[in-house]
């Protein structure tokens, strides 16, 4: 008999992911135990009204499910761990002119790493499920990240970080399912969470605006700088550049004549610098912190895709090793705004081979 | 089957108990306030409840108020008493390691501009009666102490708290939800002027609960409505519940002898359970060597999340808590612990077993067993990563 702790978000996809392992736990001898992460405060009513998964709302709704698909069901609280490695990291990514990654984050230090460790050691599990929509195949000896059948869903983008000791005991469950079948199976079973809507902000920031946070975790308010463009000019003024991401086009209060967006964050001299369409776009940029899901890279110089956003478009692309962190990707056809600290993830077809975070241009 | 060790959180119903509720469940299901025969009969019920409970308590039925259970036992002795002597002065003192219902029912009366005073405790959760003398002033008007602490059993010095109270003239409130299955009850041998009872502690259901209240303590209602339980309490009174609480409250007291006998038998249950766990590595147990009650093992496990220990447990067939019943999936561990001195990180490893009637020697000689088995493989130093099945 082997126990599996179902990561349960009070979601749908992760409410489906539970009830099929449940399903089958019966034939295959598993015992399926859902555990609800309680990963930051739900501070109240403000938060009740969001989708926020740590609301008392979603522990309700992932309790209703576990009792109605008979498993018994924990709260997990991992508050301390998400706020360091999560929250705190993400302020962090901001104050270093980056665009920080929470969801890949979470998934590396607190779904596959604490959660895993916390659900061996206290429940003698040794396998995690989540809702995410990827597939693990093991063959010839290793795991491999494949990418969902819904490409839609695909959620590799956050799950490059995995290593094989991680992939070895995990399990997506919705790996094969589109989403129109995730929900079907969730009407069903007559789940309270069939109908939930999608939470597509990131869930400790509920409304979507994390100079709050930016405020409460590092005292960050922002002092006002210059905005500049490509030659230098100052074309306005900012809000504090910690506010700023790279991609970025409302807010900026600059009228050129033509759209512009922000080109690249410099906190050392507080300076956000703007550029056309053409000029935010990259043939080449660097990553670090490179990681591959096989433990080691395809070779010294590969060809791949790389997807430099979720659900963004993928580019053909040569991938170059150099030094022990850091990989040159060169993309064939220009990519769009790549941005300081968002993953670079690299695919050979259907593979999700890893990748690296995107590193600033020096 | 698991084996619930449990039984500070809630116990079982006793089959007695169930039996002198049904009647007022069906036939006798009419309302006490009612002039006919069916009212009149449901009233009969009630009265004999009332005498029942005075009777164990030493008091006069009038001095027995029914509620819907300890939380609101001492949210009416607490406010109710604080607001009706807020004329003569608005400062109370409590201790630091009571349950939530007192501690929080004080912080709303401070939002009100009452003052509070929380006395600390010792090591072992006790509180100090000299420091009560010296925390009493000419604005208090109530102490509230509680009799046996829920998470750690530790017993109060009651009796000389009791004494303190009346010789400085202020009302004397103790929460004997803990210890209403297990130590005497006599109001005035005990010194208390307001004492709360929750019946679920004792075998009886869930929801209803008792307040002694001295005659001649003023009391501000807390549900306004109409005037049952002498205006002190609106509502139609639950008589199947409160006849309940009566008939478990008269099985677990009404024969000091076998209440003590069973107190014993607990108590040797109790010694095994910490005997069994105590010469593992980093486990402490926490309370009172001796005055405690008599079904409580509280112990600290080092080194890990009491949460955890709890929820392990109960997968390998023991239901126990973490101190608290009511404070399940917090991040914040215990007050009272922290109260007793324990550092925060020792205090989440908090696991409370609570034995009760239905416990065997066989119970506890498994859960040991298992207790054993499960501490050892979360106190294995835990692997950065776990180890690939093959590659």
């Amino acid at each position: 008999m082997a126990r599996v702790v179902a990561a349960m978000s009070g979601g749908v996809d992760s409410s489906v992911a539970a009830a099929l392992l449940a399903q089958v736990a019966g034939s295959t001898g598993d015992e399926v135990i859902g555990v609800w992460m309680r990963l930051h405060p739900d501070g109240g009513e403000g938060y009740e009204q969001s989708r926020s998964c740590c609301s008392p709302d979603a522990h309700d709704d992932a309790r209703r499910v576990a009792q109605l698909i008979g498993i018994p069901f924990f709260a997990l609280n991992l508050e301390r761990s998400f706020g360091e490695r999560v929250i705190d990291a993400f302020a962090d990514g901001y104050l270093a002119g980056a665009t920080p990654n929470p969801c890949q984050a979470c998934n590396q230090y607190i779904k596959f790493d604490e959660l895993l460790r916390r659900g061996l050691a206290a429940y003698g599990a040794g396998q995690v499920a989540t809702g995410h929509y990827a597939r693990v195949e093991e063959r010839d000896g290793r795991f491999h990240l494949l990418r969902a059948a819904d490409a839609n869903k695909d959620q590799t983008y956050f799950l490059w970080v995995l290593d094989q000791a991680q992939l070895a005991r995990t399990r997506f469950p919705l790996g094969a399912l589109t989403k129109p079948e995730v929900r079907r199976i969730a009407a069903e079973l007559a789940l309270p969470t069939a109908d939930k809507p999608e939470s597509q902000e990131i869930c400790f920031v509920p409304a979507g605006d994390y100079r709050e946070l930016l405020a409460e975790r590092r005292g960050y308010t922002g002092d006002p700088g210059p905005i500049v463009d490509a030659d230098g000019t100052r074309v306005g003024t900012h809000t504090g550049y910690a506010h700023y991401t790279v991609g970025q086009r409302h807010g900026l209060g600059v009228a050129l004549g033509e759209p512009v967006f922000v080109r690249e964050v410099r906190p050392a001299s507080n300076t956000v610098v703007i550029g056309r369409r053409d000029e935010v776009a990259a043939k080449r940029f660097e990553v670090e912190g490179r990681r591959f899901v096989a433990g080691e890279p395809p070779g010294e110089r590969f060809n791949a895709s790389v997807r430099i956003r979720h659900r963004g478009a993928e580019s053909a692309c040569e991938v170059t090793l150099v030094g022990d962190d850091r990989l040159e990707v060169e993309v064939a056809d220009a990519v769009w705004a790549p941005a300081p600290g968002q993953g670079a993830v690299l695919y050979d077809g259907e593979e999700c081979l890893g990748g690296g975070r995107i590193a600033r241009t020096a | 089957m698991s084996i619930y060790l449990d039984h500070a959180a809630t116990t079982p119903l006793r089959e007695e108990v169930l039996a002198a509720m049904s009647p007022y469940l069906t036939e006798h299901f009419g309302n006490p306030s009612s002039l006919h025969a069916t009212g009149r009969r449901a009233r009969q019920g009630l009265d004999e409840a009332r005498e029942s409970v005075a009777a164990i308590l030493g008091a006069k039925p009038r001095e027995v108020v029914f509620t819907s259970g300890g939380s609101e036992s001492d949210n009416l002795a607490i406010k109710g008493a604080a607001w009706a002597a807020s004329a003569r002065g608005r400062h109370i003192v409590t201790s630091s390691i009571e349950h939530k219902a007192v501690l929080h029912t004080c912080a709303i009366l401070e939002r009100s501009g009452f003052e509070v005073t929380y006395l600390p405790v010792d090591r072992y959760g006790r509180v100090d009666p000299a420091e009560l003398d010296a925390a009493i002033n000419e604005h208090t008007t109530l102490v509230s102490i509680m009799y046996a602490n829920n998470e750690v059993g530790t017993i109060q010095p009651i009796a000389e708290i009791g004494a303190i109270c009346r010789q400085r003239g202020v009302l004397f409130h103790t929460d004997a939800v803990q210890a209403g299955g297990f130590l005497p009850l006599d109001v005035d041998r005990i010194g208390v002027d307001l004492l709360s009872l929750g019946a679920h502690k004792l075998y009886g259901p869930e929801g209803d609960g008792a307040l002694f209240v001295r005659q001649g303590t003023s009391l501000l209602p807390q549900v306004q409505g109409g005037s049952q339980e002498r205006q002190r309490r609106a509502g139609t009174e639950n008589v199947a519940g409160i006849t309940g609480l009566a008939r478990a409250l008269e099985l677990a007291q009404a024969e000091p002898a076998s209440r003590d006998a069973e107190n014993a038998r607990l108590a040797s249950l109790r010694d095994r359970l910490f005997s069994g766990v105590r010469d593992l590595p980093g486990v402490e147990p926490t309370g009172h060597p001796v005055e405690r009650l008599p079904h409580n093992a509280s112990i600290l496990v080092d080194g890990v999340e009491g949460g955890d220990l709890v929820a392990a447990l109960d997968l390998e067939g023991v239901e126990a808590s973490t101190g608290s019943a009511c404070t399940t999936g917090s991040a914040e561990p215990s007050h009272v612990l922290l109260s007793m001195g324990f550092e925060p990180e020792r205090a989440h490893g908090a696991l409370r077993l609570t034995a009760g009637r239905g416990t065997t020697v066989d119970e506890v000689e498994r859960a040991v067993a298992i207790i054993r088995t499960v501490v050892r493989r979360m106190r294995d130093p835990m692997p950065a990563r776990p180890e690939v099945a093959s590659a």
